[in-house]
């Protein structure tokens, strides 16, 4: 087994056996979504109009719960310095890190969506467009967030500043994930705007891992 | 090995990296920014002065937004600066992770502030400006959120920057952060004019002639050198700053490491 997939099944097994983390995550994901109808009022027509842009910030606020732990308890315990002198290149120990946070953070998330979706009175048929748009806008954030965690590896308050890092650089999968929902519900191509997450995707894959990577071996110098 | 060699070594071929070398030598740099730093910044206040107040009292009002077109002559540039800044601190990062210049590292650690300061004032004066013109504080138009993007990035890389113990320990996540913001920046600024537009379009760098009357370009361009001769003033006051702060770390902490002997080495 080469050290990429044993380090990919190390954390999907924690994750597992931790399946708490995941669980809270994601009831943190319906809790924020729930208390928009609390703030906004419960007419259906405008719950269905905000649907698509709650459900996208709610998810991204979610997924980077668990981020903080995803490299910290490893930098802690020494599991990190392990990795880095397994031969295994620093942005590949990076990348799969992203791979294990995506899979037990991004998916169950976005197998939640439909039903936060639904809460908030989102017509049927935009939803698979959501679920697209989410699967690839979970990525993009699944690799930043890892960049973000390795840059704030041994700095005090990383937990605060996570999400001071990184949600600036989401705004963009946000704003074309939430146009291809608001596509789909006024009939217009929903293309362009999956191309254009696809190629955010494309361009976050091999990029974040390669700055994780630079920011894990400085932390572990 | 058997003596010196015959010949003294031939010089380094001046690659980049060895021209940087010698700038970076603190010594070096703390003697030359000392000497231009008086210069830069009495320039760069002769500068904004005379072209702030062209602008505010002697430039022609606009025939549409009469006086309130000369909040123009802060809020442009400040813009500019704001985007300079960020490019010299991307700069000064990739100098630091590729070359591994403590002077870089420091340079980029004290022009973020500066950049933020002049970010700030650009937002605020555009949400001035915007108050009359627009009929309110602010609008979620691309510009505009383009700039407060750039603004959390620079807070973020402010905070990264001051989120460690060992201060020196914080230069390379910082500089990390500082090249990903560089290479996200364009992807922003596309996206959001994408999903909104309702700033006017530049009208000093389009192509051919410009799209400002002469009598108010001037004096923007005499502000915006002020500008960026304080711009640069005050990166190199704080970068000179940071070194010393440095070298008074160094030494406190080579006297804690020393063992409490004798007094004449204690009353220095």
């Amino acid at each position: 087994m080469s050290p990429f997939w044993g380090m990919l099944r190390r954390d999907l097994a924690l994750a597992r056996r931790n399946a708490g983390d995941t669980l809270a995550a994601v009831a943190f994901f319906l809790l924020a979504v729930g208390l928009f109808p609390f703030g906004v009022g419960p007419a259906p027509e405008l719950l269905a109009r905000i649907a698509a842009g709650v459900v996208w910030v709610a998810a991204l606020l979610a997924a980077l719960l668990p981020l903080d732990r995803l490299l910290g308890a490893d930098f802690e315990d020494g599991t990190l310095d392990q990795a880095m002198l397994s031969g295994l290149d620093p942005a590949m120990v990076a990348g799969a890190k992203a791979a294990a946070h995506w899979l037990s953070t991004g998916v169950p998330l976005l197998l939640a969506s439909p039903v936060a979706a639904i809460m908030l009175n989102l017509p049927l048929d935009a939803l698979p467009v959501l679920v697209a748009a989410l699967a690839l806008g979970s990525l993009v954030l699944s690799l930043l967030g890892t960049a973000g965690a390795a840059l704030t590896l041994g700095a005090r308050r990383g937990g605060v500043l996570l999400p001071l890092l990184v949600l600036p650089l989401a705004i963009p999968a946000l704003i074309f994930g939430v146009a291809a929902v608001d596509a789909a519900l006024g009939g217009l191509a929903v293309r362009p705007h999956l191309a254009m997450l696809a190629a955010m995707a494309a361009a976050a894959l091999p990029l974040c891992p390669l700055a994780a990577g630079a920011a894990l071996k400085a932390a572990t110098e | 090995m058997d003596g010196p060699p015959a010949t003294p070594p031939a010089p380094k071929a001046p690659t980049l990296g060895n021209a940087l070398h010698r700038f970076a030598n603190p010594g070096r740099f703390m003697r030359l920014s000392g000497a231009l730093l008086p210069w830069l910044a009495a320039a760069g206040l002769a500068l904004s002065v005379t072209g702030l107040a062209w602008g505010l009292v002697f430039a022609p009002r606009d025939w549409q937004q009469g006086d309130t077109v000369r909040i123009m002559f802060i809020h442009v540039p400040a813009a500019w600066m704001a985007m300079g800044g960020y490019v010299g601190l991307a700069v000064a990062s990739f100098i630091g992770l590729v070359w591994r210049h403590p002077l870089a590292d420091i340079a980029a650690r004290e022009i973020a502030p500066v950049g933020a300061v002049f970010t700030a004032i650009c937002l605020i004066t555009g949400s001035l400006w915007g108050k009359p013109m627009w009929g309110t504080w602010w609008v979620w138009d691309a510009r505009l959120t383009s700039v407060l993007v750039l603004f959390f990035l620079y807070v973020g890389h402010i905070a990264l920057s001051n989120a460690f113990d060992d201060p020196e320990r914080a230069a390379r996540p910082a500089a990390i952060l500082a090249l990903i913001g560089a290479v996200n920046l364009p992807i922003i600024k596309f996206s959001v004019d994408w999903w909104n537009t309702l700033h006017q379009p530049a009208s000093v760098t389009r192509l051919g002639a410009p799209g400002i009357h002469v009598d108010i370009l001037q004096p923007l361009l005499v502000t915006g050198l002020g500008f960026l001769f304080v711009f640069a003033a005050l990166a190199l006051l704080r970068t000179r700053t940071g070194i010393l702060e440095r070298r008074a770390r160094a030494l406190m902490a080579a006297r804690a490491a020393e063992p409490a002997a004798t007094p004449s080495a204690v009353a220095v």
